[in-house]
């Protein structure tokens, strides 16, 4: 995955995440909201609003995005269809809904999962150091040698179609980076004056955690998170655009892609959704992890 | 040095030795399944019943010990013997081998075309900071890198040779075909390197050793030649290290679009028909090429710079 390179660009990363890191624990969802950049309030409204899209066509669009209806293919948008049909005659609006939906959800679920394995392991290895560093960091290097997607390729073909081995393969390719920068800021926490005064003052090891090591790594996760999530939607499509991810007629947007693209000057309209919906869901995200300001 | 090449020759070994097993456990996990799939791919899907089936599952002796064809399997990747296609019937180092020499040829029009994009882009948007170029540029980069690469191929496909049909769509004939997957390749990279070189040109032009060979008499092209050209090489390099991964899996995506006859869409052209010595083969030439140009780039990083020789 790209997350190392956007990390490298991105070390400077934003000065408003390092002054909410060192306020502590306290801030309140208001408080994180006034420490955003514009770009990053930006990135948050827009993930909301592709949220609530999705939820909101669950709840209220009832139609099932696989049900077919030859009569009516590609029809335009119309009051009963907003976003027109496909070649089989499908709802777009539901099949968009349900696309949004799978990509939102394993992004946000592959984000989690490896943001807790990287970072425990992470601070781990940068604390304890010794063997249990030299275990992990053996791992992390020999996963390190093939490409991200060549792997989750490898993975998905072993169970074709089925989501939560992509939802495995993804997480595994994406914990290495959370793992790799939070073992490396542990360790300079660790050895600090401030940590070792603390030490001396004989302050327990949580204490010493939640005052020196968490703030150091909590402004560099949330901005690996935010990639993170913007990978995962992109490895999704990725797979299902070279047909080896979930399987038709499931809707997501790789897929969609493909299936839609021999008819792109029948309906132009209806190939540029999913390309739209993956351009502004990584878009968002990018814009949500910040930017760094020279 | 020695030790560059002993990390990188380690590597190598893991992914020989991670290919294969995956590819192993993928034969054993859908052993019924694939003999299907496999006599489909090979008769057809309108010609498959389950006695084709069996026939093939027999021939390639599917139903032995795991643990025996495990290890079998594992020797014969040493020797790499990577055996024979099942859909095409061919040795699959003779396909790899032909799939590489494609793959290598768009990897390196797609690198050369992302230098010549991103170093100019990179370097004038430093000396001109902050000013009309500079934001044009950032506002460019933020929208390609917000893009699949497999997305601006398509865009790129249906402007230029669909509607305009000014070049041709897919496959490879002639050098005209490998112009639109090298431009989109170029274009993602691109998009993120001018960003890197705009950094390190940007800390080289304002460093203490820039102004001073200024200051003792230098015209700014000058020092910008002796003094800055080298100093940000280093980052730029090894940031290319990092953007192989970009390559390598954006070369799976182009060269799927434009049905390139490269490893990539080798890959998940197996992947999709489960033939696993291709599967096998595939994943294990781009692992190599992957672990080989990382070799590259730590030896260029290792010249370029005498500094970190202590540590390396």
């Amino acid at each position: 995955m790209n997350g190392a390179q956007d990390a490298v660009s991105e070390t400077g990363s934003t000065m408003s995440g390092a002054r909410l890191a060192s306020n502590g624990s306290r801030t309140s969802v208001r408080r994180v909201w006034a420490h955003l950049a514009t770009g990053q309030k930006t990135g948050a409204l827009m993930i909301g609003a592709l949220i609530l899209f999705a939820l909101l066509e669950a709840l209220l669009h009832p139609a099932d995005p696989a049900l077919q209806n030859l009569d009516n293919t590609f029809a335009a948008p119309s009051w009963g269809e907003p976003l027109g049909t496909d070649q089989f005659g499908r709802s777009m609006l539901a099949r968009m809904g349900e696309a949004v939906r799978i990509s939102m959800f394993l992004g946000l679920l592959c984000t989690l999962s490896s943001a807790l394995v990287g970072v425990g392991l992470g601070v781990l290895a940068g604390w304890r150091q010794g063997a249990a560093d030299r275990l992990v960091s053996f791992f992390v290097n020999i996963l390190l040698a093939l490409p991200g997607l060549v792997l989750i390729l490898l993975m998905a073909a072993l169970a074709p179609g089925s989501l939560t081995m992509l939802y495995v393969a993804i997480s595994l390719v994406l914990w290495v980076e959370y793992f790799r920068v939070v073992r490396a800021v542990t360790r300079t926490a660790v050895a600090s004056p401030q940590m070792q005064a603390s030490r001396m003052l004989g302050f327990g090891t949580l204490y010493c955690f939640k005052r020196h090591v968490w703030p150091a790594i909590v402004t560099p996760v949330l901005t690996l998170a935010a990639f993170g999530a913007a990978n995962s939607i992109l490895a999704l499509a990725a797979v299902g655009f070279v047909y080896v991810g979930l399987q038709p007629p499931t809707a997501e947007l790789g897929l969609m892609m493909v299936e839609l693209f021999p008819y792109y000057s029948d309906a132009p309209w209806v190939l540029a959704q999913p390309v739209l919906a993956v351009f502004l869901m990584i878009f968002a995200f990018n814009l949500l992890a910040g930017r760094a300001r020279r | 040095m020695i030790a560059i090449l002993l990390k990188r020759l380690g590597q190598a070994a893991f992914v020989a030795w991670a290919v294969g097993t995956v590819s192993f456990l993928m034969m054993r996990m859908m052993s019924s399944d694939m003999a299907f799939r496999i006599a489909a791919g090979r008769y057809g899907y309108d010609n498959v019943d389950s006695a084709a089936a069996r026939a093939v599952s027999e021939e390639l002796g599917l139903d032995r010990s795991a643990w025996e064809l495990y290890l079998e399997w594992l020797r014969d990747l040493l020797h790499f013997n990577l055996g024979d296609s099942l859909v095409s019937g061919l040795p699959v180092a003779h396909e790899v081998g032909h799939f590489l020499g494609h793959s290598l040829f768009l990897a390196f029009v797609a690198l050369v075309l992302a230098a010549l994009l991103a170093l100019p882009v990179g370097i004038y948007s430093a000396v001109r900071a902050h000013g009309w170029f500079d934001r044009l540029a950032l506002f460019a980069s933020t929208i390609l890198r917000a893009q699949p690469v497999f997305v601006i191929g398509l865009i790129l496909l249906l402007v230029f040779a669909l509607e305009l049909k000014l070049l041709p769509v897919a496959g490879f004939y002639d050098l005209r075909f490998v112009v639109l997957p090298a431009v989109a390749l170029a274009l993602a990279l691109a998009a993120v390197s001018n960003r890197v070189v705009r950094h390190s040109a940007f800390d080289v032009i304002h460093s203490a050793f820039f102004r001073f060979a200024r200051v003792k008499g230098l015209s700014y092209g000058q020092t910008f030649a002796r003094h800055g050209l080298r100093n940000m090489a280093v980052p730029v390099i090894a940031f290319m290290g990092i953007q192989l991964v970009s390559l390598i899996e954006g070369i799976v995506m182009i060269e799927s679009l434009f049905s390139w006859p490269g490893i990539g869409h080798g890959l998940a052209h197996a992947i999709f028909s489960r033939d696993v010595p291709m599967i096998q083969g595939a994943a294990l030439a781009m692992g190599l090429i992957f672990v080989g140009l990382n070799l590259v780039i730590d030896i260029a990083c290792y010249v370029i710079d005498p500094r970190g020789r202590a540590q390396a």
